[in-house]
């Protein structure tokens, strides 16, 4: 007998919300365009629409936010030609928009499109686009308020959310050991000079701290050596292919971890720490002076312990003086 | 012009763009390639393997920044960080010149990582000029805008492109990055003549010149820098240049990018243009000359 199919949970579609940090839109475009306010009301009624998220068939929304068509409202400002109407022109930049920050978003975040699935992680960039569009200059930034965004509304990544933010911290914090800056590292010679009670470290900015409830870093390495192995299949025979595309990375069960993300020789790495050891780096990072942050890792841990600890730090250069 | 104030009187010939997949290939070989294009964001970051590569780069190559988010068509003011980022990038290239588009992208600080048409009126065009002072006076370096391709028109434009183009570098003082397949693709989505647009511009501003490929559809053209550049578009260009003197030019491919060896032959095909129009300029000063008048 055929087993009954289970219920597939429905992936929500995105809300309309109003974007963080952007200015509602006028009612209307000016209708000329003499002075700045002018040209700022034209470009926050454009933006306002561009943002908005496609429709389920990857159009303009059919509806503006006053209720009024939006072919009404394009037409307002923007002028048809004889192959595409002031809409369809609107919906070419709508597109775009979308298109290129969800293909930025997708090579990004390999770890969590694995943890939510393909489809479910679109609606996932959608509606944390749709509530926070870009405020930075640069792509590179796009997905800083990711992690936020998952623990704001853990619906769209259900019933994962604490894997799948997780998963986002870590991924940004790749972002940041990429390309943070490098200050100049802690010699011998800083510690001799300075007593510990008043020597005051701080971190490389490229180094991130974190905990998880999860083995984030192998699973993360898992993925993304299950997507090379996916590239360099690609020239192989079609069912070669799809025997590689259905390998699965196996969500992991739930373990306590101290991870280190960090940069060497401008190559991209995780470290896996102590517990004590951690909470001695990030009393560091607090700016606690050296003897008092010593005295976070807890009273068990031995004096040579530490001092291997620091010895490694120093090597891989985490280590700075604060001033 | 081949060396003018908009290029820091530089005489640059082919350049390509630096990408990614083309890193190993150009510092393990070390092509011989007259200049390199960066997109100046991609660079903007405090350190890591960017700015090592850029700094390998730099030691065997002359490189000029481009930027993709100055959006001196947007309303909002320049922000300070943002310049700041900028202007430490240019100390470190040493670049001749910088450019940027004249286009919008953002507002209230929110940013669409587009190039969004201008609506052509004299009150955008001031105010898009008075930032490209402000931004040229605080980077203390040449700029050269550059026309976007474009998909929509407003009905607020109170003149073309190239007359818009015209106003802003006039009043701004500035270059223009002409890029020609930019006008080819907004042309056909606009209907008007890109001859037109070439003839209308100040040639003596022109600082450089972009080609590349685009993608033909049913109702309109996209610019997608994913192709070999079309022969209307190496034509526009020849007119370009016969027009401009011979300028620095640069082969945009930023999608599909093929190896580096057919990125660069396909840049070069720019050189069968430049002999031509220095070619004909030779036949007219001939022409021209009292000899030629005599005989």
């Amino acid at each position: 007998m055929k087993k009954p199919a289970k219920p597939r949970r429905a992936i929500p579609q995105p809300k309309i919300v109003a974007p963080v940090g952007l200015k509602p839109p006028p009612a209307h475009p000016p209708r000329r365009l003499a002075t700045t306010d002018d040209l700022v009301k034209l470009q926050r009624l454009m933006t306002n629409i561009l943002v908005r998220p496609l429709t389920k068939t990857d159009g303009l929304q059919p509806t503006w936010i006053d209720g009024r068509p939006m072919t009404e409202v394009a037409e307002e400002f923007i002028k048809p030609n004889d192959r595409l109407s002031a809409f369809e022109r609107l919906q070419l930049y709508n597109r775009m928009y979308w298109f290129r920050l969800i293909d930025i978003m997708h090579d990004d975040n390999p770890g969590l499109r694995a943890v939510v699935g393909d489809k479910k992680f679109t609606r996932l960039i959608e509606a944390y686009l749709a509530k926070y569009p870009s405020r930075s200059f640069t792509l590179r930034n796009l997905c800083s308020r990711l992690a936020q965004f998952i623990r704001e509304e853990p619906r769209w990544t259900a019933p994962h959310t604490s894997l799948a933010q997780a998963v986002a911290r870590f991924e940004w914090a790749q972002t940041l050991a990429f390309d943070e800056a490098k200050l100049p590292v802690l010699t011998a010679d800083d510690i001799g000079k300075t007593s510990p009670e008043r020597l005051r470290l701080r971190l490389q900015p490229y180094l991130s701290l974190l905990t998880f409830d999860y083995p984030v870093d192998t699973y993360v390495v898992a993925v993304k050596q299950r997507n090379a192995l996916r590239t360099e299949a690609s020239n192989a025979v079609d069912s070669a292919r799809d025997a590689v595309r259905q390998k699965h990375v196996t969500r992991p069960r739930r373990e306590r971890v101290y991870v280190g993300v960090h940069r060497l020789d401008n190559r991209l790495y995780y470290k896996r720490l102590e517990r004590p050891a951690f909470l001695i780096l990030q009393a560091l990072a607090e700016g606690q002076p050296l003897a008092e942050a010593i005295t976070a890792g807890g009273r068990r841990v031995k004096a040579a312990q530490v001092g291997s600890w620091f010895s490694i730090w120093m090597e891989l250069g985490w280590l700075c003086l604060k001033k | 012009m081949p060396a003018n104030s908009f290029n820091g009187q530089t005489d640059y010939g082919i350049g390509i763009g630096l990408r990614v997949p083309h890193y190993a290939h150009i510092l393990e070989k070390k092509p011989v390639v007259d200049w390199f294009e960066i997109i100046s964001e991609n660079f903007m970051v405090d350190g890591g393997r960017p700015l090592e590569v850029l700094d390998e780069i730099m030691e065997q190559y002359r490189v000029v920044q481009h930027g993709v988010s100055m959006y001196f068509g947007s309303a909002d003011k320049p922000d300070r960080a943002h310049l700041k980022k900028l202007k430490a990038l240019v100390k470190r290239t040493k670049t001749p010149w910088l450019s940027d588009h004249l286009c919008w992208g953002s507002v209230d600080g929110t940013y669409t990582h587009d190039l969004l048409p201008m609506p052509y009126t004299f009150a955008s065009a001031k105010r898009t000029a008075e930032k490209i002072r402000q931004i040229r006076d605080f980077l203390e370096i040449p700029i050269c805008v550059e026309n976007v391709s474009s998909y929509a028109e407003f009905h607020v434009s109170e003149m073309t492109e190239w007359e818009f183009l015209t106003e802003v570098v006039e009043r701004a003082d500035c270059g223009i990055l002409l890029d020609v397949n930019n006008i080819y693709v907004s042309a056909k989505n606009h209907d008007f003549n890109p001859y037109d647009y070439i003839n209308g511009v100040p040639h003596h501003r022109v600082g450089q010149m972009h080609v590349a490929g685009h993608t033909k559809f049913e109702k309109y053209i996209l610019d997608t820098h994913d192709h070999p550049v079309l022969d209307p578009v190496w034509k526009l260009y020849a007119h370009a240049t016969k027009l401009c003197g011979v300028t620095a030019t640069l082969l945009e491919w930023d999608d599909k990018i093929p190896s580096f060896d057919e990125v660069h032959n396909e840049a070069l095909k720019a050189n069968e243009f430049i002999d031509g129009a220095k070619a004909a300029k030779t036949v007219k000063a001939k022409a021209k000359s009292p000899e030629a008048t005599r005989a």
